[in-house]
């Protein structure tokens, strides 16, 4: 039996049944690696050795006692490397520190085992951006996996993970969700803490679970969940009993329908069918359905991408081949150094946003398009604020088609980012958003997964989350 | 509408690369500057939109000033800083020549 296969809670019930042990989780993990990983790509590194002797020490009365879970590479593990997919910190950069996550999964019990595939420093919707490896999305291997957390959605989908950690920036988490047909989860802006996680966009980026079932989201939630001194973006607020109410179902729930994106031309039909067939039966099950409208829709993505290269181009200053990562040193000095390194260190598409990024900061166009962009994130947030005045949650689907095919889109960009439409908003108004397997469509003789998206107010996890689990409930039942 | 796309400003990728601190080819400098070009005149659409009196959003999370105590807490061993340096010497990290002598 692949151990791999089967969900946190299950396995937590078994350990402490004495049904299996630590060792052997770790053991399902390897072999589900040795077996699979060079077809997927899901991973970059894994070390095992390391991981069944921390499966040995595991305390199994702690609540993830025995539990491994991969990382994406962009999350800092004492000693562990961390690339995030980037030749300027292959080969030997070793994380000095534990981010908080990585920390309070160690204090919980969780065995840190391995590092999944990312497009570099998190810059992408299809983890072909990875300077390393290309990841394969596990139900077609000539499509991705969706991104940029796209390893972690892969390693889980394929059952080469019990679960995984992923960050969202502007659907990084739920996106690769979606189109591997797993559960991911982006926390509310706050919720967790960054401490430690490689900055991409420091006012959008979130880290979050990627999990085969609703209840995992909550339990590894839960355990990551929380103020944190290191971070002063991190909210110190109480954290609630995720897995509490979970089970309660939508009966009385409003469920907003923002019309926007059912209206949207690129809504794939065969996805609008899924999402629509979701929403009938949470109808049915006695959640109220209440159309919504949410005309910010339409400028998102281009807020979204004046604002993150922004962020982006300031935050990757620090990649200068000065204290970490690989130097390129041509002889001619210290400024030349800097531009050697980071040409030679970062792919296509960082540097695209860092030249992005530094246009629309710079002298005399910061007002047209850094300041305007930061005052339509405010009518945004604003929007969103009015809808959960009327419902509880919002649900539509994660992306307007199933995985595209790998290289599709290699000399457009724009048509990669035009897709973050559904996702990119959450992070924008810094609301939490959940993305739940919802059936598959087929292409060309394959069945691709769909993801039903969940959105709720900020704070509002345990809601999105019960939302989910009456989704699976509903599923798992025909 | 031909006049608000005549108003999306050129962008000089070479020059804005070297702002930050980027060498390029001349094949990255020739396909970005068509790429970034057509990404600067899309989110140009925004220009349309009215955000008079609006304020600015710079990060979401509900939070203004964070204060701790000023106290020393446990850091980083200056071996454990040095360990991914790419050059270093007497405990420091060595960076080329900055200044001309």
């Amino acid at each position: 039996m692949n151990l791999a296969s089967t969900s946190i809670a299950t396995l937590r019930r078994m350990l402490l049944a004495g049904e299996t042990t630590p060792r052997e989780i770790v053991e399902s993990v390897g072999t589900a690696i040795s077996a699979q990983n060079e077809t997927i790509g899901g991973y970059l590194s894994s070390d095992l050795e390391r991981a069944l002797v921390d499966a040995e020490a595991a305390d199994i009365a702690r609540p993830l006692g025995g539990i491994p879970i991969a990382l994406k590479d962009n999350i800092n593990v004492e000693d562990h490397p961390c690339s995030c997919a980037s030749r300027f910190l292959e080969g030997g950069y070793l994380s000095p520190y534990d981010a908080t996550v990585s920390a309070r999964l160690k204090e919980a019990g969780a065995v840190l085992y391995g590092r999944t595939n990312l497009d570099e420093f998190a810059m992408g919707s299809s983890t072909e951006n990875s300077a390393l490896q290309q990841t394969r999305n596990p139900h077609d291997h000539d499509r991705i996996p969706g991104g940029s957390s796209g390893g972690s959605a892969a390693v889980v989908a394929s059952d080469m993970a019990v679960a995984a950690l992923g960050s969202d920036t502007g659907g990084s988490i739920r996106q690769p969700a979606s189109h591997c047909g797993v559960v991911g989860l982006k926390p509310s802006y706050g919720r967790v803490s960054r401490y430690g996680l490689v900055a991409f966009a420091s006012s959008l980026d979130q880290i979050g679970p990627l999990t085969k079932t609703v209840e995992d989201s909550a339990l590894l939630l839960q355990a990551i969940a929380g103020g944190d001194k290191r971070d002063s973006t991190c909210l110190d607020v109480e954290v609630p009993d995720y897995t509490a109410g979970l089970q309660q179902g939508v009966s009385g729930m409003k469920l907003g329908v923002p019309r926007e994106y059912f209206a949207d031309e690129g809504l794939d039909p065969a996805v609008r069918v899924r999402i629509q067939e979701a929403l009938g039966k949470l109808e049915a099950e006695g959640a109220e359905l209440i159309e919504i409208s949410l005309p910010s829709t339409s400028f998102a993505v281009a807020t979204y991408y004046i604002l993150a290269p922004a962020e982006a181009s300031s935050n990757l200053s620090r990649y200068d081949g000065v204290r970490y990562g690989n130097r390129v040193d041509n002889g001619e000095g210290v400024i030349a150094m800097y531009r050697g390194s980071r040409a030679r260190g970062f792919g296509p598409e960082v540097k695209r946003r860092i030249i992005l990024g530094t246009y629309v900061l710079s002298s005399g166009y910061s007002g047209k398009y850094y300041l305007r962009a930061q005052k339509a994130r405010t009518l945004i947030q604003q929007e969103y604020q009015q809808a959960f005045q009327r419902v509880d949650a919002l649900v539509g689907p994660v992306s307007p088609t199933p995985a595209r095919r790998i290289g599709e889109f290699a000399d457009t960009p724009l048509q990669d980012y035009l897709a973050d439409i559904y996702t990119i908003s959450a992070n924008l108004a810094g609301i939490c958003g959940l993305s739940v397997p919802c059936g598959t469509v087929e292409r060309e003789g394959r069945e691709l997964p769909v993801g039903l998206q969940i959105l709720g107010p900020h704070l509002a996890e345990g809601v999105i989350l019960r939302v989910g689990r009456a989704w699976e409930m509903i599923r798992d039942a025909e | 509408m031909s006049e608000r796309q005549s108003a999306v400003p050129e962008i000089d990728v070479g020059y804005v690369a070297g702002l930050a601190r980027l060498d390029l080819t001349e094949e990255e400098t020739a396909q970005f500057q068509k790429q970034l070009g057509d990404i600067l005149a899309f989110v140009d659409t925004l220009s349309s939109l009215e955000v008079e009196g609006v304020e600015p959003t710079a990060h979401p999370a509900p939070i203004l000033d964070c204060f701790r105590e000023d106290e020393t807490d446990k850091s980083l061993t200056r071996e454990q800083f040095l360990r991914n340096a790419p050059d270093t010497a007497m405990d420091q990290v060595r960076v080329p020549k900055v200044v001309d002598s």
